[in-house]
């Protein structure tokens, strides 16, 4: 069997069909699905999200690797089900209301997806109801809202608002982001969290469930 | 084709508007409506935004057309309005214009990502076509194409609107990486302009942004890269929250306070884009030559 260091390689450089073939090889070899995801290619996406903080990567680069980890995970996905694992978390992501952009949205989807959690994608134009149902009805536990226009950052603050009069804000934590975002908006409203990048996403999620 | 840019730059720097989508939030659309739906629905109110730039001393005004490209239009149901929509906002501009401005036609993204697979260049060629050839028969001086964030749906969008026949300008985002000097997708400057002159822009440039004095260097890297003119339109800055109101902290006087630095780096369009107003094209007017 090839070294598993070409699974890491393949995730880095976003090599989604030699991802999933070595995959398919690992898997058939009998190594344990939770080593493949934890040992090669949770670290290759965390590596992608620091060449990302130092401009090595550009989105173009994120977009690729996150597409091939996701290959790989949709072979591991089913197994790791099968055998009572449960993924990180259900994220419910959206745009705000009165929000049409779903650039930045679908970029931490697709990061997220890559980085182990279940995403429930809400699309844009996300009224706060729809973040409530989420939780409510399909069990989400992070709340990630997104905006770009600096008109519609007020709809995250009623989002949380809506959180609290339906009684589960204690339920969920909520991130958030997007180009006029900043930390001092997010501990305004009272957000869990901010990142200002997709990779950034992933481990503020990561460190927010652990919290 | 392209004598009405040097005639218009014959005389020296050239002054563009500033933002039209804050302009018509202060007279009323609210944040999720269409902009673009206001040149049938509130074409009085558009038409007050293009007469305050012309006043201002904007001797090229846009249109409120950036959203009106199929692909966008698509999500709200209005698709079947493509033509109509451009068309009366060519009309709605070039009233305002009179004989005292040109009437540069604004084509925006798609807002869909070409590399995720949310869409194909076939896709952005026809639904940019349609656009372009719409602002076109609507009687636009030139196309501008605005707020690009990867090279290769600028490209799609250029190419739809030199088929036209018009003069075409075509500028990109520069807000990634840590010097804000990239596009999204990674691009730098000189990639840019050397791409979009070969692709055959007769104006390159950037708009919207992180802040005026951020694009100085920008426009430096673009003029070295190119032969063609420089167009920048910068944002006023990055907004804040203040007792949950927006603001835009840059005030006019600091905004044109860059401006003989922008015209130094080889600027010859210059206008506002996020946040700016008339008082902020009035103030750019003061710091240049021969205004």
């Amino acid at each position: 069997m090839q070294d598993l260091k070409a699974l890491y390689e393949a995730v880095l450089s976003g090599d989604a069909k030699a991802s999933k073939e070595l995959t398919e090889q690992a898997l058939a070899a009998g190594v344990s699905p939770l080593a493949l995801v934890n040992d090669y290619m949770v670290p290759a996406m965390d590596e992608v999200g620091k060449r990302f903080e130092c401009n090595e990567y550009f989105v173009p680069e994120l977009l690729i690797s996150a597409r091939a980890m996701k290959a790989s995970l949709e072979l591991i996905r089913p197994l790791l089900t099968a055998s009572g694992a449960k993924p990180l978390a259900k994220v419910a992501i959206g745009t705000v209301k009165g929000d049409l952009h779903d650039i930045g949205k679908n970029l931490v989807a697709a990061m997220l997806e890559g980085g182990g959690f279940e995403v429930l994608d809400l699309g844009v134009n996300v009224a706060p109801e729809q973040f409530v149902n989420a939780v409510r009805e399909k069990g989400a536990t992070v709340v990630a809202m997104s905006a770009l226009l600096t008109t519609t950052m007020p709809s995250m603050k009623s989002t949380i608002e809506a959180l609290k009069t339906a009684g589960v804000r204690d339920k969920v934590k909520v991130i958030i982001g997007g180009a006029p975002i900043t930390q001092k908006y997010a501990d305004e409203i009272g957000a869990d969290g901010y990142s200002e990048s997709a990779p950034g996403a992933v481990t503020l999620t990561k460190k927010q469930i652990a919290a | 084709m392209a004598n009405l840019i040097s005639d218009l730059l014959g005389t020296g720097p050239v002054v563009t508007d500033g933002a039209w989508g804050t302009e018509l939030q202060v007279r009323g659309l609210l944040s999720g409506d269409i902009p673009d739906l206001w040149n049938l629905t509130r074409p009085d109110l558009v038409g007050e935004v293009a007469h305050a730039y012309v006043e201002a001393g904007s001797r090229v005004i846009l249109t409120n057309t950036f959203g009106a490209n199929r692909l966008r239009l698509d999500a709200h149901g209005a698709a079947g309005q493509v033509e109509e929509i451009n068309r009366r906002g060519v009309d709605i501009s070039k009233s305002a214009a009179g004989n005292r401005a040109q009437v540069f036609a604004s084509m925006g993204p798609s807002g869909k990502l070409l590399m995720s697979g949310e869409t194909t260049v076939a896709e952005l060629t026809t639904g940019f076509a349609e656009q372009a050839q719409a602002l076109a028969d609507g009687g636009a001086d030139a196309i501008v194409i605005e707020t690009m964030s990867d090279l290769d749906e600028a490209k799609a969008a250029l190419a739809a609107a030199k088929a036209t026949g018009l003069p075409v300008v075509a500028c990109m985002v520069f807000d990634a990486g840590k010097d804000k000097d990239r596009t999204m997708m990674g691009a730098t400057p000189e990639v840019v302009a050397r791409e979009l002159t070969a692709a055959g822009a007769d104006v390159i440039g950037a708009n919207c942004g992180v802040g005026i004095e951020r694009y100085v260097p920008v426009c430096q890297r673009l003029r070295a890269a190119t032969d063609r003119p420089i167009w920048i339109k910068a944002n006023a800055g990055l907004p804040v929250m203040e007792g949950g109101r927006v603001v835009y902290r840059t005030t006019p006087e600091e905004f044109a306070r860059h401006v003989p630095a922008l015209w130094a780096a080889g600027a010859s369009f210059i206008g506002g884009c996020c946040g700016t107003s008339p008082a902020f094209i009035r103030a750019v007017c003061t710091k240049l030559p021969g205004r």
